[in-house]
């Protein structure tokens, strides 16, 4: 909402500088989001009237008009065509600063000759002033405006923008505005004086108003005036419509937007004679009901929208836009001027659904008083019989059958500390509230007030509301600061949180780079990460209306955007990168909200280690991401087996389900070579994936202190030749059975050379120990003897020479 | 006198110029510079001489202390490059680049969650977690946001392609951490202190300002005396310790459908210090959050008794934090993925 601070000064004194008024208004709930001070630079500029206008010898596009500045007459070179004898204009002296018509630059004006004559001046256009960008003709001013006096005197304004919040229709208006500037500066609110003579017939006789749909409509108000001139809006009017923001179109549209501007209350003109039946009424919309509406486009209507209509059909969409054929034209001399309240919620859907914004539509959808449309209509009505001519009727129509109930509210002093924190006293409180309109009369209790809204405010019912208002008006800043007193609520966090920030900081020592992508993928990313092409199963969710292909399903993985951030890491970066990402998929659930499981996806690829003069680039394998996986695992405290896996993404024979207590919560492996290509990617690309949320319960057990051995360990070294389809898991499980055996671990894996082809070598070092007693050489040995007679029974293996 | 002492230098020197290993130098200086030796009981038996002769020994004991005192480190240094260079192949350049060991980094989001939680937590907040995917009910009916409210218009919803059994679409991607806050009361016990950070969505086009997942970090606080002065006292906790104690901070009236009084939070601007810059739109002041006393309406649709309780709630969006601390001038670049801005931080 812009509003001009001339304006403003009608209807209330300002006595503070613009910088402080917008604070003020900005701290109690209306932001100031800036002002443009209009005429600020117009040092040496003044009115002037064009008294002559002279050929330029030497030119036939140039002119030379001399102007008439009251106490002189100067004479300059003018190329503007709009040029005519009598016309106020803005004269610039030598020396203003003007901006320049085609840089936009600011620039000195300086004195000139040209083509052979001086010009000791110039007449401005808009743009040149900063008022707006037309520069085709120069600026004519209104015929009123004082010659020899400075433009900024006359034309000098600031203009304020107010991002005025969706509870306060009331300040999407001057006067609205004015009443808040008032109560925060101790000022009263003047307003205008809105009479004028009914010199017609009786509007009763000439135009009905029925509300079919009093729901929707609680108040239908209308005035009627003949014999109206329809013509161009006097420049104030136009002025004031500018620097609200609208275009002037003739007098009797600008009066009702201007009307609007002021009051707040959006008014609607129709042609009176295009009324047929002389009845108005208010409706629903047939369906299918079909209205071209002023823009000239054919609108289908439904049963759910309020249309205003005649007796034969619809002349307007009500509250949003006005129709084509009840349009006022220039033809028009009777005009029945429209001031109603419509349903907001109505109106929202209705201006959505036709996709019609609207000056209007925004007013009304946040729920305008139904008690304005008789000062709203009557000012109006009052403006167009002084500026387009013509005879009001006698009287209003007025329709109401929705009038809202004022019922007060009972406002305590304990109840405005109970919320504020704050001992107001009972004076403070009802200062403060009837500096805004509000009526405070007495209550049985002396702590209490009985606090009436004034009509504007349609967003007050609670007592909360009163006491904001106390607050705001008040100020913010007299609320002390002061801690949650009490004891503190007991907490039980959940544990996925603090799971979730121990596995990112363990992949970030392990390398990891954590990034963040959307959550909404492509159906093409996804269909990437299949090898062989077959439909999603599950379909992931998808939005409904999305902003691009790429955000339109909901990730059912975290792989596909992971690949595409490789991917495209990839084009700048040629060392080794681990990138992980931790965050929810969506799995779709019949009748219910998704499940949003936490998955853990991490990728790997290129060298190991960063290349360096202690060479280490060779690049990552398998059992990088299998080691990522253990050694996370493994600080979590839970013990996992890795078992052949099946997902269709990786490598068939290179990866592994990670199974814990027999549930699959991941997998890890190398990426399937048609999926590389698919992503643009070269080389070998290894990942791991966790389902945490599936993980946690077995990161929950709790653990007991293992006592360390005060005997010590026995340590032995076997080397087996086995097949090479035995396993090293195979090996683990028959040596681990054993009593005594402490730790286990594989140190050497070897094949061909001199062993027979089909066979293996693995090498394991034992550690044997007691927790009771020293073990002897020939107790380690007979254990040792008893395992190599184990593996070969059961494993076919051998020792090594 | 004088010729002892000129003895014990000579035969000093000699015995200096005969050690070949640093650990014997030690021994050296406690037989010729320890507090027992025969330089130092000099030194210190001066004072019973003649003032002549004290003054011609004392010069001279000085003198030769000094000479003893700087072939001891000549030596010394001598041994080490001796040894530094008998070591041949074993010596190393200390000034070699270590082994690159793989390092990597937490998100910068990631990070100003857990700083922001850290802090609310201290003042016994508990982190709490919603649904991403929700219902319109906890988005937005719950929380005074009728289906005609303007409020609407300013948080474009991305709705999800499923139908409930009645053929209603009111499955949305959530718009704020504020619809977690319905949830919260439903479920907790009371009083409650909880803060709930998370994504947000948004239908709308990506620039260097805007993108359709964000971060916000929603509050609550539910209890029996909460004022409008305790909220205002936690949320200048958190600013004091989140911008730093010198930040000024302000509190002004604001409107949010499910709080009333609502308020919102700026800071002084960290570029100009509220003077008025092109971050803070002249201003002077960076918008942090909003915030109020919590509606009651809102209140009784989650089962909380307004006329027992008084609660309030703040939510902020996270995104723009790291933004204004390190500058960041595009948010695109927080979801690019890119190690080139991942490793700054």
């Amino acid at each position: 909402m812009k509003v001009s601070l001339k304006w403003l000064e009608q209807y209330v004194d300002v006595s503070l500088p613009p910088a402080e008024l917008a604070d003020k208004l900005t701290m109690a709930g209306t932001e100031v989001k800036g002002w443009q001070v209009i005429g600020g630079s117009w040092e040496g500029i003044v009115v002037g009237q064009i008294v002559a206008i002279n050929p330029h010898p030497n030119a036939d596009r140039l002119k030379l008009p001399a102007v008439d500045l009251g106490t002189e007459q100067q004479t300059v070179v003018c190329g503007a065509s709009n040029l005519k004898v009598g016309n106020k204009v803005a004269f610039a002296r030598v020396g203003a600063q003007l901006i320049d018509g085609h840089s936009g630059q600011i620039v000195q004006l300086e004195a000139a000759n040209i083509r052979g004559v001086a010009s000791n001046g110039m007449l401005c256009s808009e743009r040149e002033l900063g008022i707006s960008d037309y520069h085709q003709d120069i600026m004519v001013l209104a015929a009123e405006a004082p010659v020899g006096t400075p433009l900024a005197d006359f034309m000098g304004d600031v203009i304020f923008d107010l991002d005025v919040t969706p509870n306060r229709p009331d300040c999407l208006s001057v006067i609205g505005v004015a009443r808040e500037v008032a109560a925060l500066t101790g000022q009263e609110v003047r307003l205008p004086d809105i009479g004028y003579d009914e010199k017609g017939v009786s509007i009763d006789r000439q135009i009905a108003v029925e509300i079919a749909a009093s729901d929707l409509c609680p108040r239908y108000s209308a005035s009627l005036i003949t014999k109206v001139k329809i013509a161009p809006s006097p420049h104030w009017l136009q002025q004031r419509l500018l620097a609200g923001g609208m275009r002037p179109i003739n007098n009797v549209v600008d009066i009702t937007n201007f009307v609007m501007l002021e009051y707040g209350e959006p008014l609607h003109a129709f042609d009176y004679n295009q009324i047929r039946g002389k009845k108005i009424i208010v409706r629903r919309a047939e369906e299918g009901e079909v209205l071209v509406t002023l823009d000239g486009t054919k609108r289908l209507l439904s049963r759910d929208m309020l249309v205003i209509a005649d007796t034969e059909r619809a002349v307007a969409v009500a509250g949003v836009m006005g129709g084509a054929d009840s349009e006022m034209t220039e033809r028009t001399t009777a005009i029945v001027l429209e001031a109603a309240s419509f349903n907001p919620a109505s109106i929202y859907h209705t201006g959505s659904t036709l996709g019609l914004p609207s000056e209007a539509r925004m007013r009304f959808e946040r729920g305008i008083s139904p008690e304005l449309t008789i000062s709203a209509l009557r000012r109006a009505t009052q403006l167009i019989i002084e500026l387009a001519g013509g005879e009001a009727a006698k009287g209003i129509v007025d329709a109401y059958p929705g009038k809202p109930e004022h019922k007060p509210i009972l406002l305590s002093k304990g109840e405005v500390k109970r919320l504020l924190g704050v001992d107001f006293s009972l004076d403070q409180v009802k200062e403060a509230l009837i500096s805004l309109g509000f009526d405070c009369q007495p209550s049985k209790s002396a702590s209490e007030i009985q606090v009436t809204a004034p009509h504007w405010r349609s967003d007050i019912s609670l007592v909360e509301d009163l006491i904001e208002e106390v607050a705001r008006v008040i100020g913010y800043d007299q609320i002390p600061v002061t801690m949650p007193g009490g004891s503190v609520p007991r907490q039980n966090p959940a544990p996925i949180l603090s799971f979730k920030e121990e596995v990112r900081r363990d992949l970030t020592g392990y390398g990891f780079y954590e990034v963040i992508n959307y959550s909404l993928t492509s159906l093409d990313l996804l269909e990437r990460l299949l090898p062989q092409p077959h439909p999603l199963e599950p379909e992931p969710l998808r939005v409904v209306r999305p902003m691009t292909a790429e955000q339109e399903y909901l990730r059912p993985s975290l792989r596909a955007n992971l690949l595409a951030a490789l991917e495209a890491n990839r084009r700048h970066e040629e060392g080794g990168i681990r990138l992980f990402e931790l965050g929810r998929v969506y799995v779709r659930r019949p009748n219910d909200l998704p499940g949003e499981p936490e998955m853990l996806c991490g990728l790997l690829s290129g060298p190991r280690f960063e290349e360096s003069w202690h060479g280490g680039d060779e690049p990552v394998d398998f059992f990088d991401a299998k080691g990522v996986v253990e050694g996370l695992l493994g600080h979590l405290g839970v013990a996992a087996s890795f078992e052949p896996g099946e997902d269709e993404s990786l490598h068939p024979a290179k990866q592994a389900a990670i199974v814990v207590e027999g549930k699959r919560v991941g997998v890890v492996g190398e990426l399937h070579h048609k999926v590389v290509d698919a992503f643009d990617l070269t080389g070998e690309v290894y990942l791991f994936e966790l389902n945490l949320t599936e993980l946690l319960p077995f990161t929950l057990e709790h653990k007991l202190f293992q006592p360390i051995s005060r005997f010590p360990a026995v340590v032995r070294d076997i080397a087996l030749v086995v097949d090479l389809s035995v396993t090293h898991r195979q090996v683990m499980d028959v040596i681990t059975g054993f009593p005594l055996v402490t730790r286990v671990s594989l140190f050497d894996l070897y094949t061909g050379g001199k062993l027979p082809a089909g066979k293996k070598s693995l090498a394991y070092r034992i550690t044997f120990q007691s927790a009771t007693q020293t073990l002897t050489d020939e107790a380690a040995n007979k254990i040792q003897q008893k395992i190599i007679d184990k593996l070969s029974k059961e494993l076919g293996a051998t020792l090594r020479g | 006198m004088l010729n002892q002492l000129e003895e014990l230098k000579s035969s000093a020197i000699k015995e200096l110029e005969g050690i070949s290993q640093a650990k014997d130098l030690e021994a050296w200086r406690v037989r010729y510079l320890g507090k027992k030796s025969q330089l130092t009981t000099i030194l210190r038996g001066l004072a019973k001489l003649p003032i002549e002769e004290r003054k011609q020994v004392g010069a001279l004991a000085n003198r030769i202390k000094a000479g003893l005192e700087e072939s001891l480190e000549q030596k010394s240094q001598l041994l080490k490059q001796a040894k530094l260079a008998s070591a041949g192949g074993e010596g190393i350049d200390i000034t070699l680049p270590g082994r690159p060991y793989p390092a990597g980094r937490l998100h910068p989001l990631t990070q100003t969650v857990a700083e922001i939680c850290d802090i609310f937590v201290s003042m016994g907040f508990q982190v709490v977690d919603g649904p991403e995917v929700e219902w319109d009910y906890y988005n937005f009916e719950a929380l005074n946001i009728t289906r005609h409210h303007p409020a609407r218009d300013s948080m474009a919803t991305l709705w999800v392609d499923a139908e409930t059994e009645k053929g209603e679409r009111n499955m949305l991607l959530r718009t704020h951490t504020t619809a977690v806050d319905t949830r919260v009361m439903e479920q907790m016990p009371l009083p409650i202190r909880v803060v709930m950070p998370g994504k947000v969505y948004r239908y709308e086009a990506s620039d260097a300002t805007h993108v359709p997942m964000f971060h916000q970090i929603d509050g609550l606080a539910v209890d029996k005396n909460l004022t409008m002065a305790d909220l205002k006292g936690t949320l200048y906790e958190f600013a004091r310790r989140f911008f730093g104690e010198d930040r000024k901070v302000r509190f002004r009236c604001d409107y949010f459908p499910f709080v009333e009084p609502g308020v919102e939070m700026a800071i002084e601007c960290l570029v100009c210090g509220g003077s008025g810059c092109r971050l803070c739109g002249n201003s002077g002041w960076i918008e942090v959050l909003g915030a109020g006393m919590t509606h009651p309406r809102v209140l009784e649709r989650s089962g909380v008794d307004p006329r027992a309780y008084t609660s309030f709630a703040f939510g902020m969006g996270i995104d723009r934090l790291p933004m204004l601390r390190y500058g960041i001038d595009d948010i695109r670049l927080l979801y690019g993925s890119d190690l080139r801005f991942l490793r700054q931080f």
